[in-house]
This record gives C-alpha cells, sequence and structure tokens, in this order.
C-alpha cells in the first residue's frame, strides 16, 4: 500500500461477507463531491458505513487527511466512529425523536465539548443557514420530511466534519420537496471545504449534486468519471437503463461492431477491438417494410412490448438486436403495433455512439 | 373474524380444563361402601394425625380420611366461609370459640395440650437452661396473633425477664426453621415440633411455659357431609389407640 | 362519512371482547369482595394506629428502595442480555426469569443460604464485619429486589430490543461515546420501557410476602411490612386485615397514578 495522500479521502473499502464482497477504491478531494452510483445490494450503504466506522473492514484501508482511521492488516488500526470525525446524513435522517431540532442540531458541537448555551447558539445559528430559525423547538415529529432533512444536514455539519457522508439524503421526500431540497442541498456541498461522499440510486441526484460519480455494482465500481462521461459512454446495462440508452459490446473492426449475437452495427468512427456501441431509443425508426436509402443499420425485429413512456410510446424489440425504441402515438398508431408484430427497425450510423471496452 | 373460532376453542378448552379441574377436587367415591372424610387440623398436627388417619381407615373399611393441614387460623376462616369439612382439629381454643360463634361446631372436645419449649441447636452450644437465658441470644419466636406466640408472649411475662425476639414469625413451623438455617440461636417452638426436629434440635424445658399450656379442642362439624364419620373420628381421637400416637409426638393428655 | 369510519375502526371485534370482559370481571371482582366485606366504619381508628402507619412506611421506603437498586442493577444486564454478544447469553436469559419461577418462599430460603449468619456470603459478612442481614431492613429490600428485579429486566431488555440501534449510530458520528450514547440516546429513547419496568418493579416489591418473611422476618417498624401485617393480622381478624390490604391498595394507586400522570404531563 502506498502512503495515503495527505488531504481529503483515500479509502480501499474491503468488505468480506461470504455471499457479498465489496471491494471499492474511492479517492475524494477537498471541496470535491462523489457520488456513488448503483442499483439496490450494490454495496453503497455499507460502503458509507464502513467509512463511518460502523462495519469494520475486512481489508484495505481509510485514510482521512493523511490519518488512517481503520486499516485491519499491517499493524492493524480502528478509530472508533465518535473519534473519526465524519458526519453523516442517514437515509431516513434519525433524528433524535426525543429531543427538539436545536438540541439535535447542538448534539455534535456538545460532545466536542461546548456548553449548553454555546452549543444550542450554535445549533441556532445552523438551523438559520438551512432555513429553519424558527423550527428549533420542535419535535422531529412536527416536521415535515423536507425540514426533517435539513436538519439533519445541520446536524451533521454542525459537528464540523473532516468528511460529510450522505445516505441517499433525498429518498424519503415526495417528487415536489425533492426539488427544492436538492437545489439547497447542492448550495450547501459547493460551499464544503471537506470532501463529501453521496449514496444515492437516483441518477438525477447524482448528477445534479456530484462533481464525480462512481458507479457500484456488486460490491465493484464498475465505471468512474464525470456526469457527462457516464452518462455519454455507460459501460453497464444499469447505467445504460439509468440514462435510457440502447448498450451493446461486440468487437470492433473499423467502422463495425460485431456483436456476439452475430448482428453487425454500423458506427461512425472508426475503432478496433473489444468496444462498446450505444444509441438512443430515439434514434430508432421503425417500419413495416424493409427502408431503404441511405447508410444505416436495418434489421428484422419482433415487437416484445409496448408501453407509454413520457409524450411517446417505448417499443421494446426482440430480434437480432434486442434494443429499445421511442415512436410517437401517432406513428404507433400507424404501424399498428402489438406484440408479436414483425417491423423493420433502422438506426443511422451517425447516431451510434462506439467507444473502447 | 377468523380468529374468532380459534379463541372460542381456546376459551372452551380452557372452561373444560378448568371444570376437570374442580370435578377433581370434590369428593368423587359415592359408592354405597366407600366414604371420604374430611379434616381440618392444625399444621402442628401434621404428623400425628396422618398417623391417627391411617389407624382409623384400618379400623374401617371403605373409609378414606382426607387431611387439609393449616394455620388454625386459616382453617376456622375457610370453615366459617362455608368449606366442606366433617370435622375441625384446632391448635387452640379461640379458634375454635370463632367456630362455634358461628354455629358451625358445638361441643368441643380436649384431646391434647401442647407446651413450649426452647429449642437450641443439637448440643446446646450456648449453654441455655432457662428462658432468662436468652437475653443477649437471637431468639425466634410465634407473632402473638398466631396461637404459639400468644402463649410464648404469655410464658415470657410471666418469666418477668426482658426479652425481644428478632422476629415475630408466622407460624411455628418457620420459627423452628430459623433455628435450623443457622440464623438464629434459639426458638421458641412447641414441645412437639421440636420433637420431630430432634435430628437437629435439641429442647430445653422450661417452667414459665406451664403459664402458657395449649389445649387442642376437636370437634365434629355442624354441616358435615358425614356426620357419623366425623363423629366416630371425633371418638376415635380421644381413645386411647390415637393417645399413643399423641404421645410419642411430644403432646400432653389433657 | 370520515367521522364513521374511523368509529367502525376503532370498534372492538366481539371475538376480543367477550373474553375481555370476562377476564376484567374475573380481575375485577376479588377487589369488589373486599369492598364489599370491609368494615368501613372502623377505617378512621385503623388508619390512626401506628404499627398500621409503621408497616405502611416501611412497605413505600423499602419498596422503592427495591426498585431504586434494580433499576441501577437490572438496567446494565438488560442491556447486556439485548445487546450483548457473548456465549451462554439465552441461558443467562433463563436464570434471570429464575426469581418469577421460584416460589417466593424458597426464594427466601435461598437468600438466607446465601447472606444467612451461616450464609455462603452472609457467614463471612457476620465474622468479618459482624454484619448480619437476615431480620433487618436490609434484607426486606433485598427480598424484594430478589423477587421484582426480574420484571424491571424482562420490561427494559424488551424495551432495549425494540429501540433502532442506528439512533446510536447516529449518535456515535456525532461524537458521542458508548457511555454518552447510552445516557443521552438510549435511556431517553427507551424511558416509556424502562418507567414500565420499574411502575411493574415497584409494585411486586409492594405485594411481596414469601421472601420477605422468610429471609427477613417479621419485626414491627424493622421488617413488617404491610403484606406481613395484613397475613398476621389475618390470623386473628380478617376484617382488620381487608382494611389494611385496602389501605395498601389505596396508596399504590394513588402513588401510580400520580406518577403516570406527572409523566405524561412531563412529556
Amino acid at each position: 500500500m502506498s502512503a495515503p495522500i495527505a488531504h481529503g479521502l483515500d479509502a480501499h473499502l474491503v468488505v468480506d461477507r461470504g455471499a457479498f464482497r465489496l471491494d471499492l477504491r474511492l479517492q475524494v478531494a477537498p471541496g470535491e463531491t462523489v457520488a456513488l452510483l448503483g442499483p439496490n445490494g450494490a454495496g453503497k450503504t455499507t460502503a458509507l458505513r464502513a467509512l463511518a466506522g460502523l462495519e469494520d473492514l475486512t481489508d484495505g484501508h481509510i485514510a482521512l487527511d493523511g490519518a488512517v482511521l481503520d486499516r485491519p492488516r499491517g499493524g492493524g488500526r480502528w478509530v472508533p466512529p465518535e473519534h473519526r470525525r465524519i458526519g453523516v446524513v442517514f437515509q431516513d435522517y434519525l433524528l433524535f425523536p426525543h429531543l427538539s431540532a436545536v438540541d439535535n442540531v447542538a448534539f455534535g458541537p456538545r460532545r466536542r465539548g461546548l456548553g449548553r448555551a454555546e452549543a444550542r447558539a450554535l445549533a441556532a445559528d445552523w438551523l438559520g443557514r438551512v432555513g429553519l430559525g424558527d423550527f428549533g423547538k420542535r419535535r422531529p415529529g412536527q416536521l415535515s420530511g423536507g425540514q426533517a432533512q435539513r436538519v439533519a444536514l445541520a446536524r451533521a455539519l454542525a459537528a464540523e466534519p473532516a468528511l460529510l457522508l450522505l445516505d441517499e439524503p433525498l429518498a424519503a421526500l415526495d417528487a415536489r420537496t425533492r426539488l427544492d431540497t436538492r437545489v439547497e442541498l447542492h448550495r450547501h456541498l459547493a460551499g464544503l471545504a471537506g470532501p463529501a461522499v453521496l449514496v444515492t440510486h437516483d441518477p438525477v441526484d447524482a448528477l445534479m449534486l456530484a462533481d464525480r460519480l462512481v458507479v457500484v455494482e456488486e460490491g465493484r465500481a464498475v465505471q468512474e468519471g464525470d456526469g457527462e462521461s457516464v452518462t455519454a459512454r455507460p459501460r453497464t446495462d444499469y447505467i445504460a437503463r439509468l440514462v435510457g440508452l440502447n448498450l451493446y459490446r461486440g468487437t470492433a473492426s473499423g467502422r463495425t461492431v460485431r456483436l456476439a449475437s452475430g448482428a453487425v452495427l454500423a458506427t461512425s468512427e472508426a475503432l478496433e477491438g473489444d468496444s462498446f456501441a450505444a444509441f438512443p431509443p430515439s434514434a430508432v425508426a421503425l417500419f413495416r417494410s424493409e427502408p431503404d436509402g441511405s447508410p444505416r443499420n436495418t434489421w428484422r425485429a419482433v415487437v416484445a412490448g409496448v408501453h407509454r413512456h413520457g409524450d411517446h410510446l417505448r417499443v421494446r424489440l426482440d430480434g437480432p438486436i434486442r434494443a429499445a425504441a421511442d415512436v410517437t402515438p401517432a406513428a404507433a398508431a400507424q404501424l399498428g403495433l402489438e406484440p408479436g408484430q414483425e417491423v423493420w427497425a433502422a438506426v443511422k450510423a451517425a447516431e451510434i455512439r462506439a467507444y473502447p471496452a | 373474524m377468523r380468529a374468532r373460532p380459534a379463541l372460542a376453542l381456546t376459551a372452551a378448552t380452557a372452561l373444560t380444563a378448568l371444570a376437570t379441574l374442580a370435578a377433581c377436587g370434590g369428593s368423587g367415591d359415592d359408592g354405597a361402601e366407600t366414604a371420604t372424610l374430611t379434616v381440618f387440623a392444625a399444621a402442628s398436627l401434621t404428623e400425628a394425625f396422618t398417623e391417627i388417619g391411617d389407624r382409623f381407615e384400618a379400623e374401617h373399611d371403605g373409609v378414606t380420611v382426607e387431611f387439609n393441614f393449616a394455620a388454625s387460623s386459616d382453617l376456622a376462616a375457610q370453615i366459617t366461609e362455608g368449606a366442606p369439612a366433617d370435622v375441625f382439629a384446632s391448635a387452640d381454643q379461640k379458634h375454635m370459640d370463632k367456630v362455634i360463634e358461628t354455629g358451625a361446631a358445638a361441643d368441643p372436645r380436649p384431646f391434647a395440650l401442647n407446651q413450649l419449649v426452647i429449642a437450641v441447636p443439637e448440643g446446646n452450644p450456648d449453654g441455655v437452661t432457662a428462658l432468662p437465658d436468652l437475653a443477649g441470644l437471637d431468639f425466634a419466636a410465634c407473632a402473638p396473633e398466631v396461637p404459639c406466640g400468644a402463649a410464648a408472649q404469655t410464658a415470657v411475662d410471666a418469666s418477668g425477664a426482658d426479652l425481644t425476639p428478632v422476629t415475630y414469625e408466622a407460624d411455628v413451623k418457620s420459627t423452628l426453621q430459623k433455628l435450623t438455617l443457622g440464623e438464629v440461636d434459639a426458638a421458641l417452638v412447641y414441645r412437639t415440633d421440636a420433637i420431630a426436629a430432634q435430628d437437629e434440635v435439641d429442647a430445653v424445658e422450661f417452667p414459665e411455659s406451664a403459664t402458657a399450656v395449649n389445649t387442642y379442642p376437636i370437634a365434629a362439624l355442624a354441616d358435615a357431609p358425614e356426620p357419623d364419620l366425623a363423629a366416630a373420628f371425633t371418638a376415635y381421637v380421644l381413645g386411647d389407640d390415637a393417645w399413643t400416637v399423641l404421645e410419642t409426638a411430644g403432646f400432653q393428655r389433657p | 362519512m370520515p367521522a364513521k369510519r374511523t368509529r367502525q375502526r376503532r370498534r372492538v371485534p366481539a371475538a376480543l371482547l367477550a373474553p375481555a370482559v370476562v377476564g376484567l370481571a374475573f380481575l375485577i371482582l376479588p377487589l369488589a369482595g373486599l369492598l364489599a366485606r370491609a368494615p368501613w366504619t372502623e377505617l378512621p381508628a385503623r388508619l390512626a394506629e401506628p404499627a398500621m402507619l409503621d408497616a405502611l412506611r416501611l412497605s413505600l421506603v423499602t419498596a422503592t428502595l427495591a426498585t431504586a437498586l434494580s433499576l441501577l442493577f437490572g438496567v446494565p444486564i438488560a442491556w447486556l442480555l439485548a445487546r450483548g454478544d457473548f456465549p451462554g447469553r439465552s441461558l443467562l436469559r433463563a436464570l434471570v426469569t429464575v426469581p418469577l419461577v421460584l416460589p417466593p418462599v424458597v426464594g427466601g430460603v435461598a437468600l438466607l443460604l446465601v447472606f444467612g449468619r451461616s450464609g455462603l456470603i452472609g457467614s463471612w459478612l457476620h465474622e468479618r464485619f459482624d454484619v448480619t442481614i437476615p431480620f433487618s431492613t436490609t434484607a426486606v429490600v433485598l427480598a424484594m429486589t430478589f423477587v421484582s428485579m426480574p420484571f424491571l429486566i424482562v420490561a427494559v431488555e424488551g424495551a432495549l430490543r425494540g429501540a433502532d440501534v442506528r439512533f446510536e449510530e447516529a449518535a456515535a458520528t456525532l461524537g458521542a461515546g458508548r457511555w454518552t450514547v447510552f445516557t443521552r440516546v438510549t435511556l431517553p429513547m427507551i424511558a416509556p420501557g424502562v418507567l414500565a419496568g420499574a411502575v411493574l418493579c415497584w409494585a411486586r416489591a409492594l405485594g411481596e410476602f414469601g421472601a420477605t418473611i422468610t429471609f427477613a422476618g417479621n419485626f414491627p417498624g424493622r421488617t413488617q411490612t404491610m403484606p406481613l401485617a395484613v397475613y398476621l393480622a389475618l390470623q386473628s381478624d380478617l376484617e382488620a386485615a381487608i382494611v389494611l390490604s385496602l389501605i395498601l391498595l389505596a396508596v399504590s394507586v394513588a402513588v401510580l397514578a400520580s406518577l403516570r400522570e406527572r409523566w405524561t404531563t412531563v412529556a
């Protein structure tokens, strides 16, 4: 293991639990927010708990600003959660039900040795910063979901953490509150001096709140990068589905990619070797009979299903190239689309993006 | 609604079980040849009356004698509250009088006397020979509310000594138990109790106990389910055969 | 319509109501029996009796001390049982409930065998420090604690198991050490369970008879609690016993009711 970087978070999280194994490398610079994005059960929350010290590492290490917090091997070191200075905003907030909002926020400062009055004043200040200056006396049970979320954020920040962790911070909110709270949360994350790690299964939250995304599947990082690169060039079906792309893996040779099914896609970029090819459902055109004309990919497909998707219809296609296609209701009516029907699908080569695997 | 049959079933089962238990409690044998005699007797009579009961059964074919041994006060309360009993043998006149007052019994006959002794650990380590020797020792006595306690009080008063036990026990058995467990140096108990425990304790007779002789009266009860047997048993207890048993147990003849 | 629906939801199913009524009658009728037989005219005279007042005061003081001891030792035991991770935990849990099953008189004898003058610990105390526990007020408190602490442990353990451990984790991430987590988060959150346990414990201690009379004996003013006074009164005077019982009942109900009142208004 190399010496941990002197600033920010440097972690290699290994948690072995028999059937499940988390093995994730994570480096977050001060001021940076990284989102762990992945499906349920991918190990995101385990990673967060390990960082907070609520779960022991089996191997690897956690270092924060150069100090080792957990390293099971090589001498072994473990710092208990109360001494890690890592703030956590929990998914369902976990505000202490027996304490008022202001006392919840004052809890951290009190533990740092501040007197009751001082801690309360600091807490009131934090509540003001999250826009809840008038709600200090309320108990958690008397707060709305959005208010509770902001109290939870204030509570975590008031403890002046060296690292902030957020576990699905918006998941428990309704759509309307979520929108406002997300904007608010983004403002606070942007103003943060230290590193922050956000766990979410919602790509919108990840894209809007984080500077960098780490896609986690089955305990491993499968893709990493800023929002644009991850959404434009997905490397797993999970991400492709999240961002709404048809994704294929195959072998590239010049401007073609041969898929495992034997089908060949013509693309716009020249490439060699193991590659991904991706195109949006909107790029797929459907026809009753074989179309002709400009250079494009055409193939016979069978309609496997049709369902409403926004203001158009999404058609699932079976065949040599399984794909999703978006058509307008009018077009669908014209084509008389129904499951089992045979159609011709076409995608322009210019619409297909190919990139190395 | 689905819970209802299950619940009803549970309730029915429970009630049936209770009813069965209740039935077991009563005297089941109604046959012409067999009869059950129920005797309520003071706890201090347990050993002697069990023996006397066996002998009585041996002389009377088909008769079963059932005993309810408890504190005389409890027995008196049970009888006046209507418990089905044939005979009452009390450890003192007072509780017999209570039963007589309510008309549940008449014509009580004294059948035994009992006196207090000072029970001490085997070998008498503290060398107790008289009541005043108890001064400075931890000793147990019965509470004044129960017959053996009333007797103890009378005896202590008669001795003129200033003696206070460390505990006023609810009955004579637990008074003696405090001695056998080693928690006290001496206990004021009935001679019969000390004799029953003679493997562990020695009995020291003292003259003042004569001022508090306890008389055990016996009476057949007015509402006895088996009046003839009740009379027969009462007479048997007063007879010589029963007396040999009582004497062995440490009782004196009235 | 909405009002009607709430009422519909609150209606008790008949299958529950019938046994509940029967059960309640079974629980309440004996009390009614006591009330019916109570010689009300004697009540004022009884209340003024110094012996009765001594017994009542002793009962209240010792039951409260026993509850305090049970809290002091029982809450940590409950924590061990609910949160501890050690071999033999289920065996320990079973052992803790032994006093619930043990006939109290046997419990009293067992206490004598340990703390008595010739008991395992008692003999040492007696020889080294000239301390004798039986027949003392201390013995009353010990006997009460022995029989009533399991009630507290069972209630608090249940509350601890029902409490969400994640609140404790949240407190830890805010810098609270384990003791602070326990006092500032766990304990306040399970307070209703602790209170319920303490009430059960106090009530059981107040009614304690068998272990007390066996272990502590019966000496007015020192070890004669109300149940002992009631039992002895029963030997000579049923009505006096009823009056004493009713006084004990009235006082305990009054204490519990005022406690509840205070707690619900504070919370």
